[in-house]
């Protein structure tokens, strides 16, 4: 008797297995039992809550003072380029509005804590503690104050789950910013990203910072991703090995923003008369 | 103090439903703890599961293991059905084993659980290969050695309210 049970149990856990990572067909399922998670996720959050807020209870009149210092030098040299930038973007909008360019996407955004990681060993994800009732939706992408950490992948009503950009299943089109050379960076799960598909006489030295290309249509144009830290070329491959490094805090457990894409970029146009050009 | 199990003439007080619910419970919230990213973390979920499969397995078996394991999968976001399979197989074989291993002491009891503990591993480690991920290293399977010694120390412990004497002296001076 107890035999048929196992095998009922085990059966039922297989067929979820399957319905789950084949089909995924049975989110609403997750979302219900994630529900129940939420009150011991929250009390398990009390501990390093309190930790934090000794912390910053203790923090000395001295540490507040010199990091005041360091904040105010920091806002001037920002505001010499704020300058800059103000100046630079409506020429750019001149120029691009004299290119008939489209103008950039508005990008709006709203700031997340990251809840937790998740236990998994296999997986890099967090959980960050705004959710579809904020308006949080799934494939927006998330960054922190030096760049890209990832995307948006599951929403629950008051939460929601994040790829970070070192996960194996993560992929992003990239420019590096010295050659204008366009790529694709995809998780090694290690913290680390790599650049698959670059000629083995490509363009990279260690140390060129890449930065999103906008051709996907999620990530917006501009961001910075990754910094290339190993190059390994050998001809007996038709691929350079590119490692890089995410600059952003993508492990730590930080403030993270989620970026609100207001119009999404329209796919391009397919060519009716493709077959008809000469130039390529 | 002398081991309560089949050898032993010390009989226990009857184990009280809430107390198997609060230690399921904080064992859920010890799995959800930030420190759960240290390497050699044992599932507190499966060592307190495995305990009551041993212990009750009347109250406890395999419907609670399966709700318990969707729990663990969902925290953990990980594929669904990963810990509900692994935690099933450990209540069916701890149940199974328990007539035989309530006649050992406490450090023959966690020579009998290890093997469960490392089966469970190696089970979502599979599970993990088969929805291709790389294997994590053996270091994965570091929380079962330690689970089994913790063992003695848990057994000691979630039996405690079970110690209490029938009738208490109101006298007596502790």
């Amino acid at each position: 008797m107890p035999l048929t049970v196992l095998f009922f149990y085990i059966a039922l856990a297989v067929a979820l297995f399957v319905l789950d990572f084949r089909f995924h067909a049975i989110g609403f399922l997750r979302q219900g039992i994630f529900v129940l998670t939420v009150p011991l996720q929250r009390l398990s959050q009390v501990p390093k809550n309190f930790l934090l807020e000794s912390k910053r209870y203790f923090y000395t009149l001295d540490s507040a003072r010199t990091e005041t210092e360091r904040l105010k030098a920091a806002a001037l040299v920002a505001a010499l380029d704020l300058n800059r930038v103000t100046q630079l973007k409506s020429e750019n909008d001149n120029l691009r509005a004299l290119l008939e360019l489209r103008r950039r996407e508005k990008v709006g955004g709203q700031a997340a804590n990251v809840l937790y990681t998740a236990r998994d060993p296999f997986s890099r994800r967090v959980y960050i503690d705004k959710g579809s009732q904020q308006g949080i939706r799934e494939g927006l992408p998330v960054i922190d104050s030096k760049g890209i950490i990832g995307q948006i992948t599951f929403t629950f009503p008051f939460s929601s789950e994040v790829t970070l950009l070192t996960d194996k299943s993560q992929a992003i089109p990239v420019q590096i910013e010295r050659t204008g050379q366009r790529s694709i960076t995809f998780g090694l799960g290690n913290g680390q990203v790599e650049l698959r598909y670059m000629p083995s006489n490509a363009d990279v030295v260690i140390g060129d910072i890449l930065h999103t290309s906008g051709l996907d249509g999620i990530y917006p144009a501009g961001f910075q991703v990754a910094r290339v830290t190993q190059v390994a070329r050998d001809n007996a491959y038709a691929f350079a090995r590119i490692v890089a490094m995410p600059l952003a805090d993508v492990e730590g457990h930080n403030l993270v923003m989620v970026l609100d894409i207001q119009e999404k970029s329209p796919l391009p146009v397919e060519q009716k008369n493709a077959e008809n050009r000469e130039d390529y | 103090m002398q081991t309560p199990n089949h050898q032993s003439n010390r009989i226990l007080r009857p184990v009280r439903p809430w107390f198997i619910v609060l230690s399921i419970l904080i064992a859920l919230l010890l799995n959800m703890l930030p420190p759960r990213q240290w390497l050699f973390m044992p599932d507190w979920v499966l060592l307190t599961l495995c305990f009551w499969s041993i212990r009750e397995g009347q109250k406890i078996g395999m419907g609670v293991a399966f709700c318990l394991g969707l729990f663990m999968d969902v925290a953990d976001s990980a594929a669904l059905g990963q810990h509900a399979l692994a935690y099933v197989i450990a209540s069916y074989t701890a149940s199974a084993f328990s007539k035989r291993i309530l006649w050992f002491s406490l450090p023959l009891q966690a020579l009998h659980v290890f093997p469960i503990f490392l089966a469970t591993s190696a089970l979502q480690i599979f599970i993990q290969l088969v929805a291709g991920k790389d294997f994590p290293g053996f270091a994965q399977f570091l929380p079962s050695f330690v689970a089994a010694a913790l063992w003695p120390l848990l057994s000691f412990f979630l039996l405690l309210p079970q110690y209490q004497p029938e009738f208490r002296d109101e006298t007596r001076p502790i």
